[in-house]
């Protein structure tokens, strides 16, 4: 079981997240004009990484806070964790 | 019978208390302290089993975790329990147990036919012989080999027992407390670090109890009772015996298996049987040890061949002979140590050492003991069936490929030692990489990999001195980095035999002319010829050479056969031991009972139970229950005899003439609140949020960004900023999630809060054509008139004295009304409903009349929302916005979802006007069609429609919408009915929807 650290409430057990799924898919802006590719990419189409991952979890049996979570998916080494508005160099 | 292999003297046994117990129905005894194994040992008992292919007779092999053979069926406080290790299992009085794969007995086992049929099975005989014919695996095969093989038996009753999790967090965890376990947790726990030290055994020490070594002046077992007994005084650590770590998993989580009752004749009151801790440690110390190596001769595995360090253990520790004309057969100094300690107890054994002409402390004090040794001798094979009674032994060239002249000599036991195995088991898990390390022909840990550090015999260190030195060190370091503090331990003076190198010898060429068996793995029979057969057949890699002859697969993980198996392929494909590499190792290190993984979690404690505040009313009225998620709802309310069926009628007709009650508080409530809410409801839903004014509830449909429906609801304005969402039972937390989704990452400048009230909130439906003149009865000060609080209308008022909500919506379609109070008032609330509705001939109605009533109305439910239909299959797309963007409209253009014969929702009524149609059949156009025949949509939901009295269904119908008038079979393999339909229009009942406005 992972040990993620909440940036909000510090080192819980992974049984009280959920997963989000990739953090760096951004959805399209309401009312814009895109391409049905940009759509589908959105939707549909992501890279299933082997290493680093920036992805989304939430802190469900906590503080229902969506966060990002920098983990490497091979390894289940966590690098970093971030809250959900935090800008991430 | 008498216990004639019991030394008079000595061992850790308490002699004051004598055990009775059966083993396959016979009455023996032993002492408090012994296990099953030594208990019987000592009563001569050496045949406990079969093996697992041949059927060859089994005895004892180890002395512990690492022990392949001795697996029984454990009786115990009216229980049983398969495949328990005898030398494992500790004894109590009246402890019965059973040998295991052998039928009828144990000393006349008719499998044993196998073993002179052996030519047949040979390795991969599964995948070979039992191939054809292909009819025969499930007639023949597979009966027999169920029956000659496998294990114990698995009891099918009830476990009476209870079992445990715990969580646990620490500083250092350490596993093991031999040594390096107990110095590295003394200097730890000066430290003032929080250290948990596991031993998998009853006692702790480890070797420390078995070898003749002298800590400052201390004997080893002194020594190890010492600091144990200290570090059971801070208040810092938890020592606990009986306990195995077994996994080692992700971000340092070790998984730790406590038997906390195993040992006792029944589980104290209070107590769990056993406890599974899982343990997050800063950082994991491995100090499990080594295990001895088995040499590999011919018929190594008659029983009285045995571990040279297991024989010592039954000497030492429960002061019982394995017997008494041992040959001690070793290619390394260990062998000596137990070739001494049977001297010392007036045993004279016989050591044969394959090396040439080794020198070192410990054979000079068995040559001054007087103790015969053969150097440059093997033991080519073991001779008796059901207990070794000689050996043929032979001279070896230096080369260690040609034997001299075959001897045989007398003997009652073989104590094999082939030298140490480190068990790096956990570093692995971990994902430590490991490496061979050449000088004691094993692997040990490499680098670490999470926070893990493997020390003493674990890490390949065979001498205590070093071991003491490097774990105390460890100790202390670790600890230091946690906790700041730095106590200096210094090294007590250690007294210990120098050894020399082992051989590197491990396997005795058969002699010319001979064919014996030489096992690798006792507890799978595996031998050598197998290993050669797998590759002879090309088997290459050692993950497939393990999975074609099953090496090292058995319940004991290969903990004795690995390595020797490693050294076979590489000797055979002429490579190096580390280029074949090893398998994998995977938790868990021993096998754990399945009640100890399920722990509290069985029968009603699987699941959160959810009961509503009107639950214990329903169960005063007779309600039939039925799972909601995690919720139990009202099913319906039995009258007498009524069945199912007959209820929901009744309820349901009920609700059409007069008026029902229908407990709606597991409706997903969330309140939502901000002044840009409005903005964020037009966003989530497909219809317009933004002009819906203040005390009306409106419904809505949201979708997933890929277009599909996700869940439906009425949400009401209570007040500016201020609304009140519903949801559908199943979907409740995913769209709490799915909102706080929006709200925190795609649109985080709303300025919008959410938050779940669904138990805040107790709910009433109150439906049916009287149900206003119900209602004025309950808020005689309201004005409910339709103009006063009109269809889709909501006001808030008093219901004597308690708070209430009113919301005029309707899924029953009939005039109705949703009443909620606070959870606390809910039972006041209903018995309110049911007292006053009396002379309106209220009637409670449960799911099943819910079901009908929305049914035959053509409301969705999840049975249509079911994760597969967009807004238009469900003719919900008068509700989709053209003027505004919303979550998955962009999806809606796609290709599929705009076809002209999309599926769409329709009624469907049998010809007879008689036959139920199951949910789930399939809609076809020719019930005779040859197969496949195409299916056209299919019956989503079925009810007896209490307006018409006849059957009716819902269905999602390819081209539904030209398909009304249209006569249709529907089929149901399941039930094998073939039932002619018409199609009709999904709005049964009231397709004007005057009812709900009335």
């Amino acid at each position: 079981m992972l040990h993620i650290k909440c940036p909000h409430c510090g080192m819980r057990s992974q049984n009280e997240f959920s997963y989000g799924g990739d953090a760096s898919v951004k959805r399209p802006e309401l009312n814009k004009e895109i391409t049905d590719e940009e759509w589908d990419n959105f939707v549909y189409n992501r890279k299933s990484l082997r290493g680093k991952h920036l992805e989304l979890w939430q802190h469900l049996s906590g503080c229902r806070q969506w966060i990002k979570v920098e983990r490497d998916t091979a390894t289940h080494e966590i690098f970093n964790t971030y809250k959900a508005e935090e800008e991430i160099s | 019978m008498s216990q004639t292999y019991r030394l008079e003297n000595g061992g850790l046994i308490n002699r004051y208390k004598k055990l009775s117990f059966k083993f396959n129905g016979k009455t023996y005894y032993g002492y408090e302290g012994d296990t099953l194994a030594s208990a019987l040992i000592a009563n001569g008992v050496h045949l406990v089993g079969r093996s697992f292919k041949y059927h060859r007779p089994r005895g004892f092999f180890g002395a512990g975790v690492d022990e392949p053979y001795a697996m029984v069926q454990l009786y115990r406080n009216d229980e049983t329990e398969p495949n328990v290790k005898a030398t494992e299992q500790e004894l109590f009085e009246g402890l019965e147990a059973k040998s295991v794969n052998c039928w009828p007995s144990v000393n006349f086992d008719i499998g044993a036919i196998n073993n002179f049929l052996k030519i047949f099975l040979p390795a991969g005989f599964y995948y070979k012989t039992f191939m054809w014919p292909k009819s025969f695996w499930y007639r023949v095969y597979e009966p027999f080999i169920r029956k000659a093989a496998g294990l114990g038996v698995v009891s099918t009753k009830h476990d009476k027992e209870r079992y445990e999790h715990k969580y646990e967090y620490c500083d250092l965890l350490i596993a093991g407390s031999g040594p390096s376990g107990l110095a590295s947790a003394y200097a730890a726990a000066k430290n003032s670090a929080r250290v948990i030290l596991a031993e998998d055994k009853p006692r702790f020490g480890g070797s420390l109890l078995t070898s003749d070594v002298n800590i400052g002046n201390q004997s080893g077992e002194d020594w190890a009772n010492r600091i144990i007994s200290e570090l059971k005084q801070m208040p810092n650590v938890v020592v606990k015996n009986r306990s195995q770590i077994f996994g080692y998993y992700d971000h340092n989580m070790l998984v730790m298996s406590e038997k906390v009752s195993d040992h006792l004749p029944k589980t104290k009151k209070y107590h769990p049987k056993q406890r599974l801790w899982y343990i997050r440690a800063k950082e994991v110390l491995i100090s499990s040890g080594s295990i001895e190596r088995p040499l590999v001769f011919g018929n190594n595995d008659t029983p009285g061949v045995m571990l040279s360090s297991a024989a010592k253990e039954y000497l030492k520790v429960y002061g019982v002979l394995v017997g008494k004309n041992p040959l001690v057969f070793t290619n390394n100094d260990s062998g000596y140590e137990t070739a001494i300690e049977f001297k010392k107890n007036g045993i004279n054994p016989i050591i044969l050492d394959s090396r040439v002409n080794p020198k070192s402390e410990i054979i000079d004090e068995a040559v001054n003991l007087g103790i015969k040794i053969k150097f440059s001798y093997v033991v080519v094979a073991a001779q008796g069936y059901k207990k070794v009674s000689s050996a043929d032994i032979s001279k070896i060239s230096d080369d260690k490929k040609k034997l001299g002249t075959i001897e045989n000599i007398k003997c009652d036991c073989i104590c094999v030692s082939g030298f140490w195995t480190p068990t790096i088991h956990l570093a692995s898990q971990s994902g430590n990489k490991t490496k061979f390390k050449e000088e004691i022909d094993a692997f040990v840990p490499g680098t670490s990999k999470q926070n893990e550090t493997t020390l003493g015999a674990a890490n390949g260190v065979f001498t205590l001195e070093e071991t003491l030195k490097s774990s105390f060190m460890a100790g202390q370091d670790l600890s230091k980095k946690i906790t700041n503090n730095d106590n200096k331990i210094s090294l007590p003076n250690v007294v210990e035999k120098k050894s020399s190198r082992h051989d590197k010898f491990w396997c005795v060429p058969l002699p010319e002319g001979k064919n014996y068996k030489r096992f690798l793995d006792f507890q799978n029979d595996v031998s050598v010829s197998d290993i050669e057969i797998a590759l002879k057949e090309g088997y290459r890699s050692i993950e497939h050479v393990k999975r074609y002859t099953t090496l090292g697969m058995a319940t004991d993980q290969g903990k004795t056969s690995n390595l020797n198996g490693l050294q076979l392929v590489s000797d055979i494909e002429n490579k190096v031991v580390p280029a074949v590499g090893h398998t994998t190792f995977r938790p868990p290190y021993t096998p754990i009972s399945i009640g100890a993984i399920v722990g509290r979690e069985v029968g009603k404690h699987s699941k959160p139970t959810r009961k509503t505040p009107m639950h214990s009313w329903h169960e005063n009225n007779n309600a039939v229950f039925v799972d909601a998620g995690v919720w139990l709802r009202p099913r319906y309310y039995k009258q007498g005899k009524e069945t199912l069926f007959e209820a929901s009628k009744r309820e349901a007709k009920n609700v059409r003439t007069n008026v029902g009650v229908c407990d709606v508080t597991t409706l997903g409530k969330i309140d939502i609140k901000g002044p840009d809410a409005a903005e964020f409801l037009n966003r989530v839903y497909t219809n317009a949020w933004l002009k819906l004014p203040v005390g009306k509830a409106r419904y809505g449909v949201m979708l997933r960004e890929d277009g599909i429906v996700m869940d439906d609801g009425t949400t009401t304005r209570i007040s500016e900023n201020h609304y009140h969402m519903t949801t559908t039972t199943a979907q409740a937390a995913n769209v709490l999630s799915h909102l706080e989704y929006y709200l925190q990452l795609v649109w985080p400048n709303l300025n919008v809060n959410v938050v779940s009230t669904t138990e805040q909130w107790a709910g009433a439906a109150i439906a049916g054509p009287k149900s206003r003149k119900l209602l004025k009865k309950l808020f005689p000060n309201n004005d409910v008139s339709n103009e006063g609080l009109p269809f889709m209308g909501y006001i808030e008022s008093d219901l004597f004295g308690v708070k209430a909500r009113i919301f005029r919506i309707s899924f029953s379609g009939e005039l109705a009304y949703e009443v909620n109070v606070e959870s606390d008032n809910g039972n006041f609330m209903w018995e309110k409903i049911i007292e006053l509705g009396q002379e309106f001939e209220v009637q409670p109605y449960g799911t099943e009349a819910l079901s009908t009533l929305r049914i035959e109305m053509g409301h969705v439910a999840g049975s249509e929302l079911d994760g597969r239909t967009i807004s238009y299959d469900t003719s919900l797309e008068g509700l989709i916005s053209k003027k505004k963007d919303f979550i998955g409209k962009r999806s809606l253009n796609r290709e599929a979802f705009t076809s002209s014969d999309r599926q769409k929702i329709v009624g469907v009524v049998p010809l007879d006007k008689k036959t139920s149609i199951p949910e789930g059949s399939h809609l076809v156009k020719d019930a005779k069609a040859t197969l496949p025949n195409k299916k056209l949509g299919h019956i989503s939901a079925s009810c007896w429609s209490v307006e018409y009295d006849n059957p009716f269904s819902l269905a999602i119908l390819k081209d539904g919408k030209n398909m009304i008038g249209e006569k249709l079979f529907v089929m149901s393999p399941l039930k094998n009915k073939v039932i002619p339909v018409e199609i009709v229009s999904s709005h049964y009942v009231d397709p004007k929807g005057e009812r709900v406005r009335s």
